[in-house]
């Protein structure tokens, strides 16, 4: 939202809670089962593997500009910030408080998707995740998600973000279910070249969820600008109901519609009439933003 | 046991169920008072975000029909499909859309029932059977989140050590077994019995919350999902 100032701060660099603390209003933060607690995974020992005290995700409560919150971060630098027994647990259980305190919850994933130590009950707790996010914005509480971690936002993690009523993404946010290497794995190098960063950041990367309706706002890759954007989305509407659905049924067919037989990014960009896709990966911030709000498909609140 | 007779022993009544590009989509007669709509995705398809989207469409337009009938969602099918294109058109979104048209469903009144009586697995599996309000399976079915061969690779780890380890454990290996010990399935069904009065049988008992975590507790295949998930909540809610 602002543009690169000599104070910036990266939100990619930081850590899950160095990023809660830049979130967060200063001293507001206070964590439920904590490391002291060790409550950790039950599984990686069995595979000879390290754990860690919270299994690679914080989750609490706060204020955000003054707004009380419940609030979890992903942990990337942990397992890829995948998602297993206990770390899905914590998530759903915050999600389950946050619908009966009507509490508006923030989530910042940094994940690859599911632990695949512990892959059956990573699989499920993303089931329960997302039901229990479901259930907790129909009582009209807002999740949003923030997305720039260095994980990216993938596999289950990448659903989940897409049941969040609000989302914000940086230029280094990707969001996708299969990733780079899943897909050159199962369907070779000339289907998705993964070395090829540039062709990431056209697929998946946050310029393109944004230019397409697939994410609320873009913003720098600093920690004062992600909570700008958290307070922002915490202004979008929270509703989900029938009409919603229905809404963003519509936005999808627009999609597929209009660019479904696109080959590239760009050239989904050059459809949406931006000048010049190709230079947009250039792009700073505000340039691209100027460019970006006229020319955007909107997410309409069909979320 | 194949759809056709899936169908005929779902439906003794008879039966409107269509195949198209490996979507299941029309409707059956449980009994002369039920009409159960039927949607489901066959022969080991992988959903992209075409099929993702046709099949939210049909189940949204369902939910806002005010008649109770049940919902029911046939899956046999790969993971999601794994493609440039699709990541492009945002196959995130459109597999959570699949997921909350179901949820969708089940709260405007009409049961979803998941009958996984093939494969599944990964993103699919998340937003097809996973996302269904109750889940049965057949015997036979093989559900997974990934195969053990490509687990081997990513985790780095011979086929064999990884055999040796599942043995042990029903956390992390495909299969039918593995998936009903961690609580993500209600019930496996008996091919033996007509597949009617089991169905009738589910819709008469009332559907809780989402009670899988304690499922798989009792199973002992997810022993602390539950635990961590409620003491979670007590913290939040005592701390206001």
């Amino acid at each position: 939202m602002t543009s690169p100032s000599p104070t910036r701060h990266s939100w990619y660099e930081e850590s899950a809670r160095g990023r809660l603390a830049h979130l967060l209003d200063p001293g507001s933060f206070t964590e439920f089962l904590g490391p002291e607690r060790r409550e950790f995974s039950p599984h990686l020992g069995l595979f000879n593997l390290p754990h860690q005290l919270d299994d690679g995700i914080i989750v609490g409560n706060g204020k955000l500009d003054g707004r009380p919150v419940l609030a979890a971060a992903q942990e990337g630098r942990f397992m890829g910030g995948a998602i297993g027994e206990v770390h899905g647990a914590k998530l759903t259980g915050l999600l389950r408080a946050a619908r009966q305190m009507k509490r508006d919850v923030v989530i910042l994933f940094d994940t690859g998707g599911v632990r695949l130590q512990e892959a059956n009950a990573g699989e499920l707790a993303i089931s329960e995740i997302i039901r229990a996010t479901l259930e907790t914005r129909a009582e009209g509480v807002r999740v949003i998600g923030l997305l720039g971690g260095r994980a990216g936002c993938y596999g289950g993690g990448s659903l989940i973000a897409g049941c969040c009523s609000a989302l914000v993404i940086s230029e280094q946010g990707r969001l996708s279910v299969s990733g780079p290497e899943v897909i050159e794995t199962n369907k070779g190098v000339e289907e998705f070249d993964s070395r090829d960063r540039a062709l990431v950041w056209r697929t998946m990367g946050g310029k393109h969820r944004y230019l397409i309706g697939g994410v609320d706002l873009f913003v720098d890759d600093d920690v004062a600008a992600f909570r700008a954007g958290a307070v922002a989305a915490l202004e979008r509407p929270a509703a989900l109901n029938q009409a919603v659905l229905a809404a963003e049924q519509a936005r999808l067919e627009r999609r597929l519609a209009r660019f479904g037989d696109a080959a590239d990014g760009a050239e989904v960009w050059a459809r949406l009439g931006v000048p010049h896709p190709a230079t947009v990966p250039d792009l700073d911030t505000s340039a691209f933003l100027t460019i970006a709000t006229s020319k955007r498909e909107g997410a309409d609140a069909a979320r | 046991m194949r759809p056709v007779d899936i169908l005929s022993s779902l439906f003794p009544a008879g039966h409107q169920v269509t195949e198209a590009g490996g979507l299941l989509s029309g409707n059956g007669r449980l009994d002369p008072q039920i009409t159960v709509d039927v949607v489901g995705i066959s022969g080991k398809t992988y959903p992209g975000v075409d099929e993702a989207l046709a099949l939210a469409g049909r189940i949204l337009s369902i939910a806002d029909r005010p008649d109770p009938a049940p919902l029911l969602f046939l899956v046999d099918s790969g993971s999601q499909r794994m493609s440039r294109r699709d990541e492009l058109m945002g196959l995130s979104e459109t597999l959570a859309h699949l997921a909350k048209a179901l949820w969708r469903a089940e709260q405007a009144g009409h049961r979803t029932i998941g009958l996984l009586y093939g494969g599944s697995a990964a993103g699919a599996f998340i937003a097809t059977a996973l996302a269904c309000g109750s889940l049965v399976a057949l015997p036979g079915a093989w559900p997974e989140v990934m195969d053990l061969p490509s687990m081997a690779r990513v985790t780095k780890l011979s086929l064999d050590v990884l055999k040796e380890k599942a043995a042990g454990t029903p956390v992390f290996a495909p299969g039918l077994d593995n998936l009903f010990a961690t609580g993500a399935i209600a019930e496996i069904w008996d091919p033996a019995r007509p597949l009617c009065d089991q169905l009738k049988a589910l819709l008469a008992a009332t559907r809780d919350d989402d009670g899988r975590a304690g499922w798989g507790l009792e199973r002992g295949g997810r022993v602390k999902a539950a635990a961590i998930a409620q003491e979670v909540q007590r913290l939040a809610l005592a701390h206001g």
